[in-house]
């Protein structure tokens, strides 16, 4: 048995994999962990849509479900923030350093190459 | 009138102190220590001009800040007329404005910043991924070079994939060392204060150094500890590669992303490793933060 959050990262898996919204039956069946209990799929995917992370629609007496952004468009969030290119200097995250640009990332590399020279 | 004017004294001084400091190079042989100084001076230069301004409004009572506005309340409640001086009531509306936006920015920004890591910590435990590699670790599907540390009770040090292709283990190793640091010490809570500071007063060129100051000192404390790990010229050689791995357009709105040479001063910090400052030095300063960081709250009851 996979702990929830595992889960909730295979079902966002799966529904970016799949291009179409899937039910709750739908997700189990291409979940690999065949032993889960319906009513666990369903409440992580209720979980994951009150997250914000999932929108869903009526079809029938079901509920289908989708991603409400892109796997990339997360990625690209969490790395304007770890690049500090967001604009605010908050203190939200400790960084290991900063690339530079131009005339000072040529510095750099001279430096580098010194260095490995050595 | 002599309380107000020694806090007001005593504000000047920590400002010219701050900007002294912002130029300051024997920073860099003691981080740690100098880490200390910022903080202290910053929380009296707080301390100190709030206190200078109600200790001037509240000089008619002779009974110093804390006494003086605990009577100014009881005066204020129990309906008391007094003869009005504008200029002390300005004083006494200028004093507890200032202590209003000290205390009420820093809580606002602490909480705005709490928002953005619970965001960050939901966001990766959907996107990243465990790498065998580097257990521990946190890794995302990016090309650029990223590395970081998310804070808060269960900190976690993120890597993007693109660092693990950039750079040799031992390097890898002497970077997490460094994240390890900034973990174990909660350098975040150090930075947060002078991120709140910065909100504050965004026009202010001193402020704005200070913060840089101390986020650079912060950076070569967490290089120290990782220096006594592993080598530090794999940490130099790091640094360089992270430095030079994007041509990276300056962000909008992110004017002067780090001080031009921060990266460099590190580098040549950990290849040529001055010496630390003398113990005694570094005792002189502590003492004398600690005294300074003593001094406001005295003041503030000092009548008269």
């Amino acid at each position: 048995m996979k702990g929830l959050g595992e889960l909730e990262r295979s079902i966002m898996d799966i529904l970016w994999a799949e291009n179409t919204p899937l039910t709750a039956r739908e997700v189990g069946r291409l979940i690999e962990d065949r032993d889960l209990a319906p009513t666990t799929v369903m409440t992580v995917l209720d979980r994951l849509a009150r997250k914000g992370f999932l929108t869903r629609t009526r079809d029938g007496r079901a509920w289908r479900y989708q991603p409400a952004a892109s796997r990339d468009a997360y990625v690209a969030e969490l790395m304007l923030e770890a690049l500090d290119m967001t604009g605010d200097r908050d203190a939200a995250l400790t960084r290991f350093a900063r690339a530079v640009s131009g005339s000072e990332a040529e510095i750099l590399l001279k430096a580098l190459t010194e260095l490995e020279e050595e | 009138m002599i309380a107000a004017a020694v806090l007001a004294a005593l504000a000047m001084i920590c400002a010219v102190a701050a900007w002294r400091l912002t130029f300051a190079r024997w920073t860099w042989r003691a981080p740690r220590t100098a880490i200390l100084l910022w903080q202290s001076l910053g929380l009296t230069w707080g301390l100190a001009s709030i206190g200078a301004l109600l200790a001037f409004a509240l000089d008619p009572y002779r009974k110093g800040v804390v006494h003086g506005l605990a009577e100014f309340l009881l005066s204020v409640e129990f309906g008391a007329r007094q003869p009005y001086d504008y200029l002390r009531l300005a004083a006494l509306i200028a004093g507890l404005s200032l202590l209003a936006v000290l205390v009420a920015l820093p809580l606002a920004a602490g909480a705005q910043t709490l928002r953005a890591r619970r965001r960050h910590r939901l966001l990766l435990a959907l996107v990243a991924r465990d790498e065998p590699a580097v257990p521990g670790v946190r890794v995302v599907d990016f090309p650029g070079a990223a590395a970081y540390c998310l804070p808060g009770l269960k900190s976690q040090v993120v890597i993007s994939d693109g660092t693990l292709h950039l750079l040799s283990s031992a390097e890898l190793e002497a970077v997490l060392a460094h994240e390890a640091a900034h973990v174990r010490e909660r350098h975040d809570l150090v930075l947060l204060p002078f991120a709140a500071l910065r909100r504050a007063l965004p026009w202010s060129k001193l402020v704005r150094d200070a913060q840089a100051s101390v986020e650079l000192l912060v950076e070569m404390a967490a290089d120290d500890r990782a220096r006594q790990r592993c080598c530090p010229r794999r940490l130099a050689t790091a640094l360089l590669r992270f430095g030079t791995s994007a041509a990276l357009p300056t962000p909008q709105g992110a004017l002067g992303v780090s001080a031009p040479s921060s990266v460099m001063a590190r580098v040549d910090r950990l290849v040529r490793p001055e010496v630390t400052l003398p113990a005694a030095h570094r005792f002189l300063i502590l003492a004398g933060s600690v005294v300074l960081a003593i001094s406001a709250p005295l003041l503030w009851l000092l009548p008269g």
